[in-house]
């Protein structure tokens, strides 16, 4: 009872905490950008640098809650059609291009219908299952589907299905239209200026739709290439926000331990970074079960997580990240325990067999973790030989099937029919690619269950199919999951409202303000 | 050779390389025996300060691996790395500078423009590349830092095998019927020996310095301990620990200056007549 009551009243001091603070209006936000991104045209380019400063000039029709709940952003309200195959949109009416033209139910037709379905490779796989994209009126779009498609309502999101003016862009060569170079969104901050290897400008939208929205004046994007000239930077008070990844993991606990400064590692719930060890299931001692399963029980992940990360991230128990729809955790566990890997090894007659791992060539904190994999695969007695590579040679290896161990981390897009299938569903081996089933890993089980659950309608049968490819996938163990990677995000604590959404920093400051 | 050592001994700064060097190489040999774990294992909580622990003088680095440990299997890697990559490029440098020498028109000047080529390339540059593209092993390591040492070798064989080519007992030699490869291999190279050894008592400190370099830029063998490495995994937690670049540097400096006050007295015991006056 009492542990409940000082629980209400740790909601009720929260509660208050947060209804108190009212935002203030003005301000300039300075963040890091890392790296400089190609370019800034959400349609054309998706990359994370790119979304990042883009999620504020860009929007979708929703955005994300850290528990992947669709929320407004250009639709204010949406349903679906009991039998799963209608999704009717019900758009802002007063919404603006930056160039003053008006946004319609028309330009979502042509960003989504059109533009995308030719640029966006990832959002074409689910457009597949798209019958007929229409507009009846202004401020209405409907989208029909061919059969129930699970994952739907979870596609719009600014870095999947960017809006795109129909305006500038219809009947144009896309990739050479000058206005690539000034993007026009809709968002709540406009573009201003880029020099290159400087800066990036953007500008408060004044006719953002929503009254008051958004409350910075300015957001500046500094671009500095070297990690350590970056910590400075925040260290002297240059810049206010470090987005996650842009500092190395080692500067993590020396600038966090500065004064108002807050970390966080929220906002990655919608992608969903997974990181795990390709396990070659084809040839070589990887390609017996009880030896993959000795690797789990091998790896101390919980060290790793402490000594390299920080502390931030979560072990992975499941393919399935904990923040993507359908985890389970009613899984096969590997906590650490060398014993059961050494009894796991001998009953497989293992026989010393070297393997080769490769380091996934990111930085020192890979290289770090591929040290101490080895060095506990070693203590159970697995023979390891780091194989040393760059990133062009990591990908090629991989393409070409040409390792045994190896590291990577992919992104789960927050539900498993978009980021988790594809890693093991045996249509999806074929060489030449790196983040394809890779590994070789063919199930026919399992192949049923991926494409049943794919199209089932409801939550629960979903869940179900889930919940059983995740049993059998984590007793083959077809890869050994590493960590549900935490990113922190570093800020003055002074600045509010950052990280509010699944989507984190590349979902826009649109909320953001700066506490004077 | 009590001569020799009279001489050598003359130098005081020699005698104190030759017996760092001999507590390296000590340190090295006795390694496996002093440190019978891995230097890889995890030991100790990550950042452990020197001195903090009596069981780790050193501290441990951010993987709570003991560093004393890595220094020693560290040496191991160093002097191996040092003594086979010149060892190597003597092989390369001295038939190509003693056939240079001998034989002299369009082979001298075949062999040296093909050693000048090797020259004009930056040295530490053309081994980046070649370790790079062989994909870095304590082989290619070996074989790159070998390939971009020998030239010196060549050019200062070849001057002395000029030198001693005119000399009456080599043309004695050519009187009396010997084959070229007899009277190089037996009348003159002997005579080049004392030079050669002093560069390569400096070559040996090069390429400890090369191999350094190179892990310190991740180019090292994933597989081995090495000074470099530990300094460039260091690197980014400087401000941290201090103790994880600076034990490695140190080091390397000792190592190398040893070998190259060593070299210095090797110079002095085996040319007694360049010796410096008033020593």
């Amino acid at each position: 009872m009492l542990k409940k009551l000082s629980l209400l009243a740790a909601t009720f001091i929260v509660a208050t905490g947060t209804a108190l603070a009212d935002p203030v209006s003005g301000g300039r936000a300075n963040a890091v950008i890392q790296p400089e991104p190609p370019s800034l045209m959400l349609g054309l380019v998706q990359n994370g640098p790119t979304q990042m400063v883009a999620g504020n000039l860009y929007e979708s029709l929703l955005r994300y809650g850290p528990d992947l709940e669709p929320l407004p952003q250009l639709a204010k309200s949406w349903e679906i059609s009991e039998d799963g195959l209608t999704y009717t949109f019900h758009l802002y009416d007063n919404v603006k291009w930056h160039d003053g033209k008006p946004f319609s139910a028309e330009d979502v037709v042509f960003s989504a219908d059109v533009f995308l379905r030719e640029t966006h490779p990832r959002l074409r796989q689910s457009l597949k299952y798209v019958e007929s994209i229409t507009a009846p009126d202004a401020n209405t779009v409907v989208f029909k589907l061919n059969e129930p498609f699970g994952p739907f309502i979870g596609i719009f999101e600014v870095g999947t299905m960017p809006m795109i003016p129909k305006h500038i862009y219809e009947g144009t060569d896309y990739k050479a239209n000058p206005a690539n170079n000034t993007p026009i969104g809709t968002g709540p901050f406009k573009f201003v200026e880029w020099t290159k290897g400087s800066h990036i400008l953007l500008t408060k939208n004044e006719d953002y739709y929503i009254d008051g929205l958004p409350y910075l004046d300015e957001i500046y994007w500094h671009i500095i290439p070297d990690a350590a000239s970056r910590s400075v930077a925040f260290e002297t008070g240059v810049v206010d926000i470090l987005p996650g990844g842009s500092v190395e993991n080692f500067d993590v606990p020396r600038l966090t331990a500065m004064e108002n400064t807050c970390v966080t590692d929220k906002g990655w719930e919608f992608i969903g970074p997974l990181s795990w060890m390709w396990l070659n299931n084809r040839e070589g001692p990887t390609a017996d079960k009880r030896f993959r399963q000795a690797v789990m029980y091998a790896m101390d992940r919980e060290f790793a997580k402490d000594a390299l990360w920080n502390g931030l991230g979560k072990v992975a128990q499941s393919p399935v990240s904990s923040s993507t729809r359908f985890f389970s955790d009613d899984v096969s566990q590997y906590p650490y325990d060398p014993d059961k890997a050494r009894a796991l090894l001998e009953e497989m007659g293992y026989d010393g067999t070297p393997v080769r791992l490769l380091p996934l060539p990111y930085g020192e904190t890979w290289q770090r973790w591929a040290e101490a994999i080895k060095q506990n695969l070693e203590e159970v007695g697995v023979k390891v030989e780091i194989v040393a590579t760059d990133v062009a040679g990591w990908n090629q290896k991989i393409s070409d099937w040409d390792y045994d161990l190896a590291f990577t981390y992919l992104y789960q897009y927050g539900d498993p029919a978009l980021g988790v299938a594809r890693t093991y569903v045996s249509s999806n081996i074929a060489k030449g690619s790196p983040w394809n089933n890779v590994e070789g890993y063919e199930n026919a089980k399992v192949d049923e269950l991926f494409a049943k659950a794919a199209t089932a309608v409801s939550k629960e049968e979903r869940q179900a199919l889930y919940t059983e490819v995740q049993q059998i996938l984590t007793d083959d163990v077809p890869v050994a999951w590493l960590l549900e990677l935490g990113f922190p995000t570093i800020y003055r604590c002074n600045v509010k409202d950052l990280v509010t959404t699944a989507i984190g920093v590349n979902d826009g400051f649109r909320d953001a303000y700066i506490e004077k | 050779m009590t001569d020799f050592w009279k001489r050598y001994q003359r130098n005081r700064g020699a005698v104190i390389g030759l017996i760092i060097l001999l507590a390296v190489v000590l340190v090295a040999v006795l390694a496996p025996v002093l440190f019978p774990q891995s230097p890889w294992k995890m030991v100790q909580r990550p950042f452990l300060p020197p001195f903090a622990m009596e069981r780790f003088p050193l501290g441990t680095d951010t993987l709570g691996r003991n560093v004393l440990a890595g220094l020693a299997h560290g040496a191991q890697v160093s002097l191996l790395v040092g003594l086979i990559s010149t060892l190597v490029s003597l092989v390369i440098g001295i038939p190509i500078g003693a056939l240079a020498g001998y034989f002299g028109g369009w082979v001298d000047d075949a062999l040296m423009r093909f050693t000048e080529f090797f020259q004009t390339v930056p040295n530490f540059a053309l081994a980046i590349v070649l370790v790079a593209i062989f994909e870095p092993s304590v082989q290619s390591i070996v074989g790159a830092i070998a390939i971009v040492s020998w030239p010196p070798v060549a050019r200062l064989v070849r001057g002395e095998v000029l030198s001693l080519r005119s000399r009456e007992y080599v043309e004695a030699a050519i009187l009396s019927g010997q084959t070229n490869a007899t009277i190089i291999w037996r009348q003159i190279l002997p005579n080049t020996l004392s030079p050669i050894i002093v560069l390569a008592s400096l070559m040996v400190a090069t390429a400890i310095l090369l191999e350094s370099s190179l892990s310190f830029l991740g180019l090292g063998d994933p597989n081995l301990m090495s000074w470099g490495y530990m300094i460039g995994a260091a690197r980014t937690v400087i401000r941290q620990a201090w103790w994880l670049s600076f034990f490695p540097g140190l080091a390397i400096v000792l190592t190398v200056l040893a070998l190259n006050l060593i070299g210095e007295g090797l110079n002095d015991a085996l040319n007694p007549r360049l010796s410096r006056k008033g020593k």
